[in-house]
């Protein structure tokens, strides 16, 4: 229904006419509306505690400040100083100057252009690949850990087989017979990743399923699909949060392993492949430091904010480490 | 046909160190609306016997006899029908109920999560339904949005008996619904038991070490001892004039104040109740009976007849049946 306006005498605000108006009940709180209360207010729990973590909030600036950088690189840094055919580039292997505040590559580009798009590749890889550790880990720890017996067996033989090989070797055999591209590498350092991830969710599940709630919802009839989505799942939720974030740092460290062994995808500009292009084209012997130190660097402070935030997390969430 | 009919149960868990039957042949019935109290000392099969009623235990554990709940044998059902009676036919109300509930999920939505597996009713109509079911344990249906850790420990045991009425079974296991309450709270929920038993026409096992709360609520009592059912019969009798040694010692237990017997002679049961996988021959109390005598160690005895509708597991008890017997004319 449309309320007429009426314009005051000086037409300035609108007034509405029905004078006793009765400002309505508010609005009945559905279910929803009150868990959705309740999960802001256990945020804002764990945010105060996390607040008063000196080192998981300097993990967090920095994480923050890498993550503003890699979202808004196009308007930080121009995309075609990427191309080195643009106008412009300067002069191959320039000393930091102001144009060029970390200098310039063989090819003349500024390098603190390639160190600001690096990070969107650096960091994606670093999550997607995280993601899909996560997801294996997850499930093989929880079918190992909530079925046991045979399951348990092959499933924990499986993640030890994963875990005694030795990581590169097997991803650059996998990156060399898949390919070189972005896809690629996310595979291989997520399938290569999630052993521990695996064994310490398996841990967590041994102990939850014998609580007498897991029982009790047995006794009602709950089906295992059920038991793991509604009762165990969200008991291990936390742990695979804060090991998550850990996994994300071990992952971003192998993809620069890979794209400095030459085995990143080459169209695409990553910490990894600005190193491994600087190694190329003889950086380090020819004293050109400010070609490898902004990678190198960059990779350093991030690796070191996700364990910082991951210890942070690892300890508000870990209530055996808690201190109260 | 009585509503739950178990036959010559026994079960064994299969350990590190071998077999340990902990139930070794136990039968009993509880008919519709009837409450039957099974008694005993810690570690002598209550537990295992209840897990066995509804298949709750753990995989490897061989099991013989029949449970036959509302006609059909548990123990021989297919996994998909044995969820589906889980909870319709018996539910349980375990005991601690601070564990049995989960910590990270409000209580509302765990009591309707028994309707909702059940497809009784969907999670909008279930919670509704959860609302009634806590008024009618006393608890305000606002209390549905709480979490565990808001409520009390007496609360906590009446969600659970909310959750045991969930699915409107015929027979509700309470399994020490009191321990680790204090007194007031325990006679508290004695009392919602008891009236919500008769006012649904429940019929309920009730399981407990405490006697004298079984006299209160139960119609019937069966005591065990060792994996066995020692003595059974009417709560009252039972409790008053126990007919086997073990049952006199754990009456014995409860000292009724201002009488002058008792407090002349505290009464207790030396010793401890023997392991399930080491169990004494002939009659499993022997070591610490009191009034055993020379055939004890040899003779096993089974249930004899002891008054009216009572039985016992004890040689006293036969000679005293034949006794009188013979001295009818």
């Amino acid at each position: 229904m449309r309320v007429p306006e009426h314009r005051g005498p000086a037409g300035d605000a609108p007034v509405l006419v029905a004078e006793e108006e009765v400002p309505p009940p508010p609005p009945p709180k559905g279910p929803r509306a009150i868990v959705w209360a309740r999960r802001r207010r256990a945020l804002q729990r764990v945010w105060r505690v996390y607040r008063k973590n000196t080192m998981g909030m300097w993990g967090l600036y920095i994480l923050a400040f890498f993550g503003a950088v890699a979202v808004f690189a196009p308007l930080i840094a121009a995309g075609e100083g990427l191309d080195p055919t643009c106008p412009c580039t300067g002069t191959p292997y320039d000393a930091p100057s102001l144009r060029f505040p970390f200098g310039t590559d063989n090819l003349g580009r500024s390098v603190l252009t390639l160190t600001i798009w690096g990070s969107r590749i650096s960091l994606m890889v670093g999550f997607f690949a995280t993601l899909i550790s996560m997801l294996i880990g997850s499930v093989v720890g929880i079918l190992a850990g909530y079925f046991g017996r045979w399951s348990e067996s092959v499933l924990m033989r499986l993640t030890d087989w994963f875990l005694v090989i030795p990581f590169l070797p097997l991803a650059i055999v996998l990156a060399s017979v898949l390919g070189r591209s972005l896809l690629v590498i996310i595979m291989v350092i997520g399938v290569t990743s999630w052993p521990s991830t695996a064994r310490i969710v398996r841990a967590q599940v041994l102990s939850v399923k014998t609580r007498p709630y897991v029982e009790r919802a047995r006794a009602l009839g709950a089906s295992h699909l059920h038991l793991v989505t509604r009762h165990i799942l969200p008991n291990v939720g936390p742990l695979i949060f804060a090991n998550t974030v850990l996994t994300v740092a071990i992952a971003i460290l192998s993809e620069t392993t890979l794209s400095f062994l030459g085995l990143g995808d080459p169209l695409s500009i990553s910490w990894g492949t600005i190193l491994e292009f600087a190694f190329g084209a003889g950086a380090a012997g020819g004293g050109q430091w400010w070609w490898l130190m902004p990678p190198g660097l960059a990779i350093v402070f991030v690796v070191l904010a996700f364990t910082m935030c991951g210890f942070a997390l690892d300890e508000i969430l870990n209530p055996k480490l808690r201190q109260r | 046909m009585s509503l739950l009919s178990v036959r010559d149960l026994t079960v064994t868990y299969q350990t590190q160190t071998g077999p340990v039957p902990a139930v070794r042949g136990v039968s009993f019935d509880i008919d519709k609306g009837e409450v039957l109290g099974l008694a005993g000392e810690s570690g002598c099969g209550k537990t295992t016997v209840i897990n066995a009623i509804l298949r709750l235990l753990p995989p490897r554990t061989e099991m013989t006899g029949s449970v036959l709940l509302g006609g059909e044998d548990v123990l021989a059902m297919k996994p998909g029908r044995l969820r589906a009676v889980r909870w319709t036919e018996a539910s349980v109300v375990f005991q601690g109920a601070m564990h049995a509930l989960n910590p990270v999920q409000r209580i509302g939505d765990q009591i309707a999560e028994a309707i909702v597996i059940h497809g009784q009713a969907g999670q909008r109509e279930a919670i509704v339904r959860v609302g009634a079911l806590l008024e009618q344990v006393g608890l305000p249906p606002r209390r549905l949005y709480d979490y565990p850790h808001e409520l009390s420990g007496g609360q906590k045991q009446r969600v659970m008996i909310a959750m045991a009425l969930a699915c409107a079974p015929s027979l509700v296991i309470a399994d020490e619904p009191t321990t680790a309450l204090d007194v007031m709270v325990q006679a508290q929920v004695l009392k919602l038991l008891k009236e919500l038993q008769r006012e649904l026409g429940l019929a309920m096992l009730f399981i407990t070490h405490d006697l004298s709360v079984l006299v209160e609520v139960c119609d019937r009592l069966a005591i065990m001892y060792a994996g066995r059912i020692v003595e059974e019969g009417p709560a009252v009798p039972v409790f008053e004039d126990p007919a086997h040694p073990y049952t006199r010692a754990l009456s014995g237990a409860f000292p009724q104040i201002g009488n002058q017997r008792f407090r002349k002679a505290p009464s207790g049961l030396g010793g401890d109740p023997p392991y399930p996988g080491d169990v004494p021959p002939g009659c499993s109390f022997h070591p610490r009976c009191p009034v055993a005598f020379e055939d004890c160690p040899t003779i096993d005895p089974p249930l004899f007849p002891a008054g009216e509708g009572r039985r016992a597991a004890c040689l006293l008890v036969d000679q005293k049946a034949k006794e009188t017997v013979e001295a009818a004319p």
